[in-house]
C-alpha cells in the first residue's frame, strides 16, 4: 500500500493507506486523532473539519493521499501549549457555544479559520462562514455569540 | 467506496497518459466525485488526482483577460480575481461554503456541469474560452445538457479564459437548505453585446437567455427586463419550486444582476 507523510499538529506522520482511504479515516484510525468527528459522511455537516495548510477543508470529502506533504491541524492542536483551553475554546464553554459537543471540533475550526482571516468579523459574516457547519442543538446563537466574545468583540452582537 | 488505485501526477503530460486507460477518471477538488464514490456511483479502477500539477494553478491577468488555471480553487479564484474580475470573484466567494471553497475547482465544476453549478453561468455569460491540453473550447460550444459537455474521455481543463466585460454580475436565489441555485443568472454587458446565462433553473442545464440579451443589449437597465419571463417549458419543478415558480426566479435574478453589474 503507498505511504502517505503529513505534518499533523506539528508532529510529523507516515502511514500506510489505500488510494480510497480518507483522510477523517487516516486521522481517526490510523492516528487515533478522534476529536476530528465523522457526522453525516456526505460534506454537509462539518464536523470533520481540520486545517490543510492553514486553510479550512471537509476531512471526509477529502483522500489521504491528496494531503502528502501538507501541514494539517485539528481540534487536538487547538489548546494552549499548557493544556488549558484556547480563548477560542475557552468562550464556546462561557457562552455555551455547545450542549451536545457532537458538532464542537467542527465549530472550532472553522471559526479559527475566519477569524485568522478576519480577527474581527460581524455577526452576519460570522454566520456565512458557518455555512457548512451543522449544529442541531444550541440554534446557533451561542455559537455566533462565543465568536464574537472570542474575536473580542459584545457577544450581544450576535443579535444584530 | 469501491477500491481504486489513487495516482497523482506532478505534469498535465503524466496526467493525459494516466487518463487514457478507460477505466481511469480524473479528480479535481472531489468535492463532488468523492460523495459520489461514496454513494458507488461511479466505479474507476483509477483515479487522476490533478492536485499535484502546478502548471494548472493560479489566476493571472494581462490585457483585459483573467485566465484562470482548471485547477485553481474557489477560494484562489475569489481573493485572486477580486480586482480584475470582481463579478467572477464575487460568484467563486459564494459557491457552496468555505470548506468547499479550499478544495473544489474551476476545472471540476465545469467539467460536471451540475445543472445547478455557478460557475457555468459565469463561463457562458463571459464568453470565456475552455482550454484543454488537446484545444480550445468556446463557451457555447462547451456546454451540452445536464452533467454533459464537449470534453472528450480523458480530456482535462488545464485553464479558462475570461474575456473581462464592461460590467457584470451574478445574482443567485438559492434553496435555503442545500444553497444550490433554484435560479442564478450571470449578465455580462461585452462590446458585442449583453450575454445573460442561467444556471440552476433548466432541465438541460445552463443555458443563454436571449429574450434578455436583446432587451439589455438595446437599453442596459433593470427596468428593461421587468416583467420578462423565459418559458417555464423545460425548467425544473421538484419539491422545492415549479417550472412557473424558477421563471420567475430567473427574471427577478436578471433584474436584480443588471442593478447590481
Amino acid at each position: 500500500m503507498p505511504l502517505v507523510t503529513m505534518t499533523v499538529n506539528g508532529l510529523p506522520a507516515t502511514r500506510e493507506v489505500e488510494g480510497r482511504t480518507l483522510l477523517v479515516q487516516l486521522l481517526r484510525e490510523g492516528l487515533g486523532l478522534t476529536g476530528t468527528h465523522v457526522g453525516c459522511d456526505t460534506g454537509q455537516c462539518g464536523a470533520c473539519v481540520v486545517h490543510l495548510d492553514g486553510r479550512p477543508v471537509k476531512a471526509c470529502l477529502m483522500l489521504a493521499l491528496e494531503a502528502e506533504g501538507a501541514n494539517l491541524r485539528t481540534i487536538e492542536g487547538m489548546a494552549n501549549p499548557d493544556g488549558s483551553l484556547s480563548p477560542l475554546q475557552q468562550a464556546f464553554r462561557d457562552h455555551h457555544g455547545l450542549q451536545c459537543g457532537f458538532c464542537t471540533p467542527g465549530m472550532i475550526m472553522m471559526a479559527a479559520a475566519l477569524l485568522a482571516d478576519n480577527p474581527k468579523p460581524d455577526a452576519r459574516e460570522v454566520r456565512d462562514h458557518l455555512e457548512g457547519n451543522l449544529c442541531r442543538c444550541t440554534g446557533y446563537q451561542n455559537i455566533v455569540r462565543a465568536i464574537l466574545a472570542a474575536s473580542g468583540q459584545e457577544p450581544a452582537l450576535a443579535e444584530t | 467506496m469501491y477500491a481504486f488505485e489513487l495516482v497523482r501526477p506532478g505534469t498535465v503530460e503524466e496526467a493525459v497518459a494516466l487518463l487514457a486507460s478507460p477505466d481511469a477518471q480524473a479528480l479535481g477538488g472531489g468535492q463532488t466525485l468523492i460523495p459520489a464514490l461514496k454513494q458507488r456511483l461511479a466505479r474507476p479502477a483509477r483515479l487522476v488526482s490533478l492536485s499535484g500539477i502546478a502548471a494548472i494553478k493560479g489566476v493571472t491577468a494581462s490585457g483585459g483577460t483573467v485566465t484562470v488555471g482548471g485547477g485553481a480553487t474557489h477560494a484562489e479564484v475569489a481573493a485572486a480575481a477580486a480586482r480584475t474580475y470582481p463579478a467572477l470573484a464575487a460568484l467563486a466567494g459564494r459557491i457552496g461554503d468555505p470548506a468547499v471553497r479550499s478544495r473544489g475547482t474551476i476545472g471540476g465544476s465545469l467539467a460536471n456541469n451540475d445543472p445547478s453549478a455557478c460557475y457555468p453561468a459565469a463561463v457562458l455569460a463571459s464568453g470565456a474560452t475552455v482550454v484543454t491540453p488537446a484545444r480550445e473550447i468556446a463557451a457555447d460550444d462547451f456546454f451540452r445538457g445536464m452533467f454533459a459537455t464537449a470534453l472528450a474521455d480523458g480530456e482535462i481543463i488545464t485553464a479558462v479564459r475570461f474575456p473581462v466585460p464592461v460590467r457584470a454580475a451574478y445574482m443567485k436565489f438559492v434553496q435555503p437548505a442545500s444553497r444550490f441555485a433554484l435560479a442564478g443568472v450571470f449578465v455580462a454587458q461585452t462590446p458585442a453585446g449583453v450575454r445573460v446565462a442561467v444556471t440552476g433553473a433548466a432541465e438541460a442545464g445552463v443555458f443563454r437567455w436571449t429574450a434578455a440579451e436583446a432587451a439589455l443589449t438595446a437599453d442596459f437597465r433593470p427596468e428593461s427586463v421587468r416583467g420578462l419571463v423565459p418559458p417555464a417549458r423545460g425548467m425544473i419543478g421538484d419539491i422545492h419550486a415549479s417550472p412557473e415558480y424558477r421563471a420567475h426566479l430567473v427574471g427577478v435574478m436578471t433584474a436584480r444582476a443588471v442593478a447590481a453589474a
